[in-house]
């Protein structure tokens, strides 16, 4: 496919602005460009006609089965969209004044109550633009929490070894080390391992509840025991809210800060990598050092709050992607009480259900009950065909469905991470499940078939070596 | 996987060849290059850093891995490799044949293995 | 209620019976009972479509939609042309995951890949990623890409954004990293204190060009005694300003990052937005987030793919330099569509109409008694002017009148607006709010 560079012809373009109607400047010759700017030069057609062709080499939600695992793949309601593009909401500038944009704070601060109610928190930002900027964002007050209290030698946050990436990421961006903890054989926290690595360092714990190996940490009220007693305070990663909202608030199993992924469990769109929304939500004593500006309400008035002395400062300019913030507050309010328990009732069902039409072929890393994801191994079958879950993702792609999560969680070889969400119907897992069997037969008779995969999509495997020796990273013009 | 009799070994998978009593060779054994795969960059440190036992002094990355490499001496860096910097895919084709840095002022050698604990420590890694 | 699961009662029950589960709760069944929550959710019960639409079209309602606005302060009413919405409304586009599946992918991947060329060309760099959160985040991501165990202090000037200088001074303390907070002078960067504190402890230095206040910094000797220092200059720069003015690396930058709502992105009450980042070729191991690279695949066709991931969290883990995980995506797609729809001579034109009418607006309205300009420096498309009445019941008469005034500073410039003109304007709206300027106020 052309890139738009190589569809521009010089002196075309698309007329889009009238012509100036005040006397021209110009900047002084010492401040002006000297380099040329070359960017494409096409008509409106034929824009069109290039995003058309990038759209069809697009794989979204509603092209095919998405299980994709931990990221929660599930049906972005159109409405959404719909809503955040009123120009009450979209033609609004951030700075305005408080009395001509009321509806926005009011949004804003009915989606604080909506949320904190369902995690259990007392209040919540909005800014965090995505999950891990939450996570940085909740550190950056667990460390002001800790310093504000004079204890300075609390510089270590536990991490299970089961965690997303972004957790000792952040750890490290908030100037934390992070001690990894390995998972029991039942692939839950170890207490002892965790009573041995809290202590008077123990700035916190991050935990994501059910974890990403599909397991509800059942031992979460004696897990915050022990990190709430070392001093350290309780992280919830949000990124796995999905099977239990409505269900379990990690607010009442001991949580001090949460953060949700709007993306995710909100139904709001990936946008082929974001824009996500990260909030952040605190129990009250660590309420003073969430980031401002906050949002607040005085007699029917919403406005503005930064003087809070003890904030951790911003996040970001701004108040976050307040346009993906509307569209959850939409989809929150239109599930309502009684519907966000049973998306999250249809998350878990859907995902058994899958798991146990697997298990007699795929082994089950961790077998038992799962919540809304399970992880599968590959590596008896790998032993035995050599097909490995890199084989059996590509292979997906030819029937046109999106591959699970591969290769994560780490402590598990092989791994094949499926979620299926709580949007997807059992005709489609049913069929899902055909395939993955047909796959594993093939693999046992036709092993190269797989290793070939995949063979009908727009381009076949890249060679991913050579893209990250010799970058090239820009079109070359010359 | 291949090893070379004449050199020394340590647990995190790097050779170290003595050119003289302070100074040697360092790089990466064959069994490391394997488990990485395609090598694809290397973070060098910079020539006259202190590097210490077990102690970090670069990192290797695949396309999906990234390792760190550890120093098997302390001393100081006299050399980094500047063609392994530029092509470190000649590891993956001639791991003992690749020194990756050159340490010299050596005052104290980890705990290392010859070529036969090695490969027996190998084999139980596996 | 709304609902969007896809199954019925009955086949949730076939469902359940294969698992040999009696009702939906048992699912939770190894969840201690403790824990769970009681009574549900204190929230209001579920509504239809028509009904959450009503609701949300109602606090939509509560808002003023100016048609005219005079206010830039880093976010920035623009035309958004028809194409560039109908392209960021594809369906695909809007759900898709990060590309991580490159055979099914190369749509976005090579919108990516063309944004980052893109975003190249604007800035003169040699290297772009695929997007950060915003302006903000952008300078503190590219602060971190220049500190080391030997050069640990960062220098920002005192004329950048107040939000984007918040947001650095939070990543700082974050990190326990020293910021030095570089002071203004007459509206600009004091270069005696950059000469005097710069030293080989000095990481970085970051400016904002054209600056809070509007004006055109002097870049280039900035960057001139921050090289000598041994230090990174870092230019956060209004891309509009980056098609006419000199570029980041034609002033020296060794970074140059910048807030990307200007290319076609809605103001949308503060985001989302879009967060560039280019450097030169030396630091590309530095750069944040995800980047996109071109290769091959088996059969030899040229195809994209996300590249150099080793830095990320996903791989690197603790010792990632960076977090960031989920990006700004479709506003990265949406501004290479705005940039390939307005071309060259397009971009160039938006600048040079919001230079023109900034400084048609700046003559005219520092021509009524009162309306000063505080500063005597050059200026792109903001500038700042005294305001002989009070501002709140100035903004008031505007407001009345459909206008969105000038930003109200505070600090040092308490009682100043800082206005912003855009090709949005035009001459009988700038004509029309200098006439309600010579008004005066009933005060």
């Amino acid at each position: 496919m052309k890139l738009i560079f190589e569809r521009s012809t010089p002196g075309l373009s698309c007329e889009v602005l009238p012509p100036c109607d005040v006397e021209p400047y110009e900047l002084k010759p010492e401040q002006r460009r000297g380099q040329e700017l070359r960017l494409p030069e096409v008509t409106e057609g034929e824009i069109s006609r290039h995003y058309t062709q990038l759209e069809s080499q697009t794989f979204g939600v509603n092209s095919g089965y998405y299980p994709l695992g931990s990221c929660t793949m599930k049906y972005n309601p159109k409405i959404n969209d719909e809503i955040a593009g009123l120009p009450g909401f979209s033609d609004i500038h951030p700075l305005q004044p408080a009395h001509t944009v009321q509806g926005c704070l009011e949004a804003l601060h009915l989606a604080e109550r909506l949320f904190c109610e369902i995690t259990g928190m007392d209040n919540m930002t909005f800014q965090p633009a995505a999950g891990a900027h939450g996570e940085l964002a909740g550190l950056i007050m667990i460390k002001k929490y800790h310093d504000s209290r004079q204890d300075e030698k609390r510089n270590k946050i536990i991490v299970p070894d089961t965690a997303h990436g972004t957790n000792p990421a952040s750890a490290t961006m908030a100037g934390f080390t992070s001690v990894s903890i390995s998972s029991g054989s039942d692939g839950l926290v170890d207490l002892e391992a965790l009573k041995a690595a809290a202590g008077e360092d123990t700035a916190g714990l991050m935990l994501t509840n059910p974890n990403t190996l599909g397991l509800f940490e059942k031992n979460i009220v004696e897990i915050a025991e022990i990190v709430h007693k070392a001093g350290g305070l309780l992280y919830y990663d949000g990124a796995n809210l999905n099977p239990v909202m409505g269900i379990v608030r990690p607010g009442d199993t001991g949580f001090d800060i949460v953060h949700l992924n709007l993306h995710k469990t909100f139904s709001t769109p990936h946008g082929g990598g974001g824009p996500g929304a990260g909030p952040v939500g605190c129990k009250a004593f660590l309420s003073k050092f969430l980031p401002v500006p906050r949002v607040e309400e005085k007699d029917g008035k919403f406005y503005f709050a930064s003087d809070y002395e003890d904030t951790m400062g911003s996040m970001k300019a701004f108040y976050g992607n307040f346009l993906i913030v509307l569209r959850a507050l939409t989809y929150t309010l239109t599930l309502g009480r009684k519907g966000i328990p049973e998306a999250a009732k249809s998350a878990v069902l859907n995902a058994n259900y899958m798991m146990k039409s697997l298990e007699d072929l795929f082994q089950v890393a961790f077998p038992g009950r799962c919540m809304h994801e399970f992880v599968l191994t590959a590596e008896p079958l790998k032993k035995k065909t050599g097909v490995s879950a890199l084989d059996i993702a590509k292979s997906l792609l030819d029937h046109e469905m999106h591959p699970p999560t591969v290769y994560f969680p780490q402590i598990v070889h092989e791994a094949l991470m499926i979620e299926p969400t709580d949007t997807e119907s059992k005709q489609s897992i049913d069929e899902a499940v055909k395939v993955y069997r047909q796959l594993y037969e093939k693999a046992c008779t036709d092993p190269e078939a797989l290793h070939q995969a995949p063979v009908k999509t727009a381009v076949r495997r890249l060679d991913e070596v050579t893209a990250a020796r010799k970058p090239i990273l820009r079109y070359n013009f010359d | 996987m291949k090893v070379d009799k004449d050199i020394k070994y340590s647990k995190t998978h790097e050779w170290v060849k003595f050119l003289d009593d302070t100074t040697a060779l360092i790089g990466l054994t064959d069994y490391a290059q394997e488990q990485l795969g395609d090598l694809v960059f290397i973070n060098m440190p910079a020539e006259g850093d202190e590097v210490s036992c077990d102690t970090p002094f670069g990192d290797i990355e695949s396309v999906k891995a990234v390792s760190d490499i550890n120093s098997p001496v302390d001393g100081i860096v006299a050399e980094v490799n500047e063609e392994i910097a530029e092509n470190p895919e000649n590891i993956n084709s001639d791991p003992y044949g690749s020194w990756i840095i050159k340490v010299s002022n050596i005052t104290e050698i980890c705990d290392l293995m010859d070529a036969d604990s090695y490969e027996r420590f190998c084999q139980e890694e596996a | 209620m709304g609902s969007y699961i896809p199954n019925s009662k009955a086949e949730q029950e076939r469902m359940l019976d294969f698992l040999g589960l009696a009702s939906l709760d048992d699912l939770y069944d190894e969840i201690p009972d403790k824990v769970k929550l009681k009574d549900g959710l204190n929230i209001p019960e579920g509504k239809s479509e028509l009904e959450v639409r009503r609701r949300m079209e109602t606090l939509a309602g509560k808002n003023t939609v100016f048609h005219t606005i005079f206010r830039g302060a880093g976010a920035y009413r623009h035309y958004i042309p028809a194409i560039v919405k109908a392209v960021a409304s594809k369906e695909k586009f809007i759900t898709a995951y990060t590309p991580y599946q490159p055979e099914i992918s190369q749509g976005v991947l090579q919108s990516i890949f063309e944004f980052q060329t893109m975003i190249c060309e604007l800035t003169g760099m040699d290297v772009a990623n695929a997007s950060v959160y915003d302006g903000a985040t952008a300078c503190a991501e590219a602060i971190s890409m220049c500190v080391d165990r030997k050069r640990d202090v960062v220098y920002v000037s005192a004329t950048v954004h107040p939000d984007y200088l918040r947001t650095v001074k939070t990543y700082c303390y974050a990190a326990g990293r020293k910021l030095v907070v570089v002071p203004e002078k007459d509206g600009v960067t004091d270069i005696a204190f950059l000469k005097e504190n710069l030293d080989e402890k000095s990481a970085a230095f970051l400016m904002q060009q054209p600056n809070f206040y509007g004006i055109i910094e002097d870049a280039e000797t900035y960057f001139g005694v921050a090289r000598e220092a041994g230090a990174k200059s870092i230019m956060c720069i209004n891309p509009f300003y980056g098609a006419i003015g000199r570029t980041p690396r034609e002033c020296g930058a060794d970074i140059a990052v910048g807030e990307g709502q200007p290319l076609g992105i809605s103001l949308g009450f503060g985001g989302p937005y879009l967060g560039f980042m280019a450097c030169v070729q030396e630091m590309t191991r530095k750069l944040p987030g995800r980047i996109v690279g071109q290769t091959t695949d088996l059969e030899g066709k040229r195809a994209f793919v996300l590249t150099l991931q080793a830095r990320e969290q996903h791989i690197r883990r603790e010792k990632a330099s960076s977090n960031i995980c989920s990006n700004q995506g479709l506003c990265a797609l949406t501004a290479a569509c705005y940039m390939s729809t307005m071309g060259p001579s397009g971009i160039k034109e938006v600048a040079n109409q919001c230079l023109s009418k900034a400084h048609y607006a700046a003559k005219l309205i520092s021509s009524v008694p009162g309306y000063e300009l505080v500063f005597d420096a050059e200026f792109f498309h903001e500038f700042v002017t005294k305001c002989p009445v009070s501002v709140n019941k100035l903004m008031a008469k505007l407001e009345r009148q459909g206008i969105l005034g000038g930003y109200p500073l505070g600090g040092p410039y308490e009682g100043c607006i800082l206005w912003c003109f855009t090709e949005m304007n035009t001459k009988e709206e700038i004509d029309q709010l200098v006439a309600i300027l010579k008004e005066g106020i009933q005060e």
